[in-house]
């Protein structure tokens, strides 16, 4: 359904017509544009792709598409036309009617979009009855027909299930077939990836394109991922700071961007770290060997993990949601006891708990969070988020605090007046910044990053990891890298260790683990990773069908 | 001391119109309370004329149920009531608090522990719980702060402990934590100021119903002894008057309603305020 269409499909009248759209958000200074004057054009059975990073305004021009805004926000100019209809000036009752069933919408966390007290077939069918579309007993037999085409197991019955009782990636598809649900005309999709782990995320991007197809229908897909709408979108529009930056068809754009931010933003993913390839065995810091983990007294969360760190490298821990990864750092941390097996910091025997740690030891090993937001507290400045573990671990007098704080400060390449501000003052970038100079405050010897690039915008995250590995080189520093994302163990891993199910599937030096062959479950998590040419996906599809792997159906 | 003056000045200047007008009547009443041995025309419990005496030159608000000045009564009732009320909401905060934090932050045994006492408490009605108390201990001023805010810090420690409940659970809490800081300070710095929102709302509410059960008790005999004034117990003794048509009982019950709505809207206030900052967050 991708480009063929869409030349056909441009001779005809445009499906939605947004002209001259100006969007306004209020604020502590009043009224304030968040999307300049924009047009946006789409006919039927064409996919566009609204692009940008956080505050672009993309999921804004998205929801006024339906002639929608968020609470705070108003549509200040400008004419929305859909299907000759103009959004703006018609009746509430008129844009009811239209959307969910003329226009679909599919947000970001299906987790929360579904009410988790009722069961996912009552919830789809109450859109085609509400609009008197279909009664219960057809809608119903139409939801198993969908579950069915979005690959959903056990279609039949799956809408028996409560949200809680269905995976991520099924509920997000279970959403997309709710919003199937009245034959849309125009669907408008909101990250409906993002919060997805890679191998999940392509069966729902097979899921979408399905679905679109199937309808005949116009889609707007709204991601901050290049690569994912290179998959999806006939054409591309490049959003940033709420101003257009480039559009295009999908494929010349990302074939020859004119614009810098465009090239930038293709460019996104290519740090790569040469691998130390280092005698590791005499300069081991930390060795967990053998450690098995439970929750309470019941699921066994880790089994048998052993992973080594070497001074100065950096070994990456990769695996899906649910993998144990994080458990792995908490258990290193001391924040959970290990049922079986132990953790050896500089050959020596650290206490399972951090309550029985000493200061030295807590000292050495320091952690960074994946959410800077919650990982700083919201009433304390930096200069005292920083000086703390300075006073605390090093006894450092008040004034020698100040120099080392805009030592440190320099160090994360923020400016030294970023000492009196809060964290609210700060980027999602700058606070992460910030959490790293809290984390070399205290002189470690090793870092747990905890998924840091995972809440940050793509060029925001780059620049991080570009830091993380600077302060490895000057510093010396070992790193434990938790993370989901392969692109991410490509740019500063040494070592990298494979888990799935809380055992270590996979381990070794980076090179030869990103070299054929993989461990059977390496390879498939290599090959989800979406690259930004836009046949990547059409081709895992083609030579997964071919080694006779169910693609659409969860492992 | 201008640095404090100026700073002042400014929160006059930010504070919205209500909140100004609740700073007003709270700074008249504390004015009031401190210097009613100066400003007041007679002594405390001094008898002066006739038994609810109309309003006079002598006597601007009239006098009571045993002639004695009301405006006088009014005065040294601020004084005893907000001092009384005021340190009983402190020290029911302090113990609340702590123990609320503890609570949350420690959580297991302690918090166990905490809550189940903190449910027996509660499941006597405080009235009749500090009735028991008071006639058990005695009636004397220290006695009975003691006794409200050991009763009313329950109510608090309620609130501190769901509020840090949510707070304990962030990432800047478990580093502070693997720092190896100790509870004192994970309670002081890292939840606290993150608590403040919430608990200087039920601060504002929390002192009103103490003074309001101050008043209660005196109405029962069991609070402020006479001839000590005070605002409640001044309600209750000119009761009667009203139906002579007299308007002398709803004076101490006016001072009641305005010190408490003066709370409240600067409460209401400080909450917007701080909430405020949050939404930014």
């Amino acid at each position: 359904m991708k480009s063929e269409n869409s030349n056909a499909a441009a001779n005809s009248a445009p499906l939605l017509d947004m002209r001259g759209v100006r969007i306004e958000g209020y604020g502590e200074a009043g009224w304030k544009t968040i999307v300049e004057p924009i047009d946006v054009r789409l006919h039927r059975g064409e996919v566009l792709g609204l692009i940008g990073e956080s505050g672009a305004g993309k999921s804004t021009l998205g929801l006024a598409a339906m002639g929608y805004s968020r609470g705070g926000c108003r549509i200040s100019a400008g004419e929305i036309f859909f299907d000759g209809l103009d959004l703006r000036t018609a009746s509430e009752q008129h844009l009811r009617d239209l959307r969910g069933a003329r226009i679909a919408y599919v947000a970001q966390s299906a987790a929360a979009s579904f009410n988790p007290a009722w069961r996912l077939l009552d919830q789809f069918v109450e859109a085609p009855t509400l609009h008197g579309i279909a009664n219960a007993k057809d809608a119903s037999q139409d939801a198993v027909r969908l579950y069915d085409e979005m690959n959903l197991p056990d279609p039949e019955n799956i809408g028996y299930r409560y949200p809680h009782q269905v995976s991520g990636g099924q509920l997000q598809r279970a959403m997309i077939a709710m919003a199937m649900s009245c034959g849309p005309d125009l669907i408008i999709f909101d990250e409906p990836t993002t919060a997805l782990d890679v191998t999940t995320q392509i069966q729902v991007l097979i899921a979408i394109r399905k679905a679109i197809a199937a309808a005949n229908a116009a889609a707007i897909y709204v991601t901050h991922d290049l690569a994912v709408v290179a998959q999806m979108a006939d054409r591309i529009m490049v959003l940033r700071d709420g101003r257009l930056v480039e559009e295009g068809e999908a494929r010349a754009l990302l074939a020859a961007p004119k614009q810098d931010y465009t090239t930038r933003l293709l460019n996104v993913r290519t740090e790569r770290k040469q691998a130390q390839v280092t005698s590791r065995k005499d300069s081991i810091i930390l060795r967990a060997q053998g450690v098995s983990a439970r929750y309470g007294k019941g699921v066994q969360v880790l089994e048998d993990v052993s992973v080594d760190v070497a001074r100065g490298e950096t070994v990456a821990v990769v695996g899906e949601s649910g993998s144990g990864k994080s458990t792995l750092a908490r258990v290193i941390t001391g924040l959970l006891p290990p049922f079986e097996g132990q953790v050896f910091f500089v050959d020596e025997e650290l206490p399972g708990s951090y309550e029985a740690r000493s200061k030295q030891d807590l000292r050495q090993l320091q952690m960074i969070y994946q959410m800077p937001d919650v990982a700083l507290n919201p009433r304390q400045r930096v200069a005292e988020i920083l000086g703390r573990p300075l006073a605390f671990y090093l006894g450092m007098a008040a004034s020698e605090r100040r120099e080392r704080i805009a030592e440190l400060l320099s160090q994360v390449e923020l400016p030294e007046n970023y000492a009196a501000r809060f964290p609210y003052e700060l980027s999602g970038g700058e606070k992460q910044r910030v959490c790293i100079a809290r984390a070399l405050a205290a002189q470690p010897r090793l870092i747990i990053c905890d998924e840091v690039t995972s809440a940050l915008d793509q060029l925001v995250s780059e620049d991080i990891l570009k830091l993380l590995n600077r302060l490895q080189a000057t510093l010396g520093l070992s790193y434990l890298f938790i993370t989901h994302d392969l692109a991410t163990v490509k740019a500063v891993a040494d070592q990298i260790v494979v888990m799935l199910h809380g055992r270590v599937v996979e381990q070794g030096e980076k090179e030869a683990m990103l070299r054929p062959p993989h461990h059977e479950y390496t390879d498939l998590l290599l090959s989800s990773v979406p690259e930004m040419d836009p046949d990547w996906l059409d081709r895992v599809v083609a030579t997964r069908t071919a080694s006779g792997k169910e693609v659409g159906n969860e492992g | 001391m201008s640095a404090i003056l100026q700073s002042s000045l400014s929160v006059w200047r930010s504070a919205p119109i209500s909140a100004r007008v609740g700073m007003l009547v709270i700074a008249a009443w504390i004015f009031a309370g401190l210097f009613a041995n100066v400003l007041a025309p007679y002594g405390e419990t001094e008898v002066i004329g006739s038994v609810w005496a109309e309003w006079s030159a002598a006597t601007p608000l009239g006098t009571d149920q045993l002639g004695r000045d009301l405006l006088t009564r009014i005065l040294y009732g601020a004084r005893n009531t907000i001092f009384i009320a005021l340190l009983t909401t402190c020290l029911s905060f302090f113990v609340g608090i702590s123990s609320g934090f503890m609570a949350a932050v420690l959580g297991g045994w302690t918090d166990q522990l905490l809550s189940r006492v903190v449910d027996i408490l509660l499941s006597i009605p405080i009235l009749i719980f500090s009735l028991m108390l008071l006639s058990v201990l005695g009636t004397s001023i220290p006695v009975l702060i003691m006794v409200l805010a050991l009763l009313d810090s329950t109510r608090v420690f309620r609130l501190s402990r769901s509020v840090a409940m949510d707070i304990v659970v962030m990432d800047y809490v478990e580093v502070a934590r693997l720092r190896g800081e100790k509870i004192w300070w994970i309670m002081g710095r890292e939840v606290l100021p993150n608590a403040f929102a919430p608990l200087i709302a039920e601060f504002g509410l929390r002192f009103c119903f103490v003074f309001l059960l101050i008043s209660a008790l005196s109405f029962l005999g069991l609070g402020l002894q006479p001839p000590t004034a005070d605002w409640g117990s001044m309600v209750r003794e000119n009761a009667g008057a009203i139906s002579f048509g007299i308007l002398t009982p709803l004076i101490p019950a006016l001072a009641i309603a305005s010190l408490t709505i003066g709370v409240n809207l600067v409460v209401d206030w400080m909450l917007h305020k701080t909430s405020g900052l949050r939404d930014e967050v």
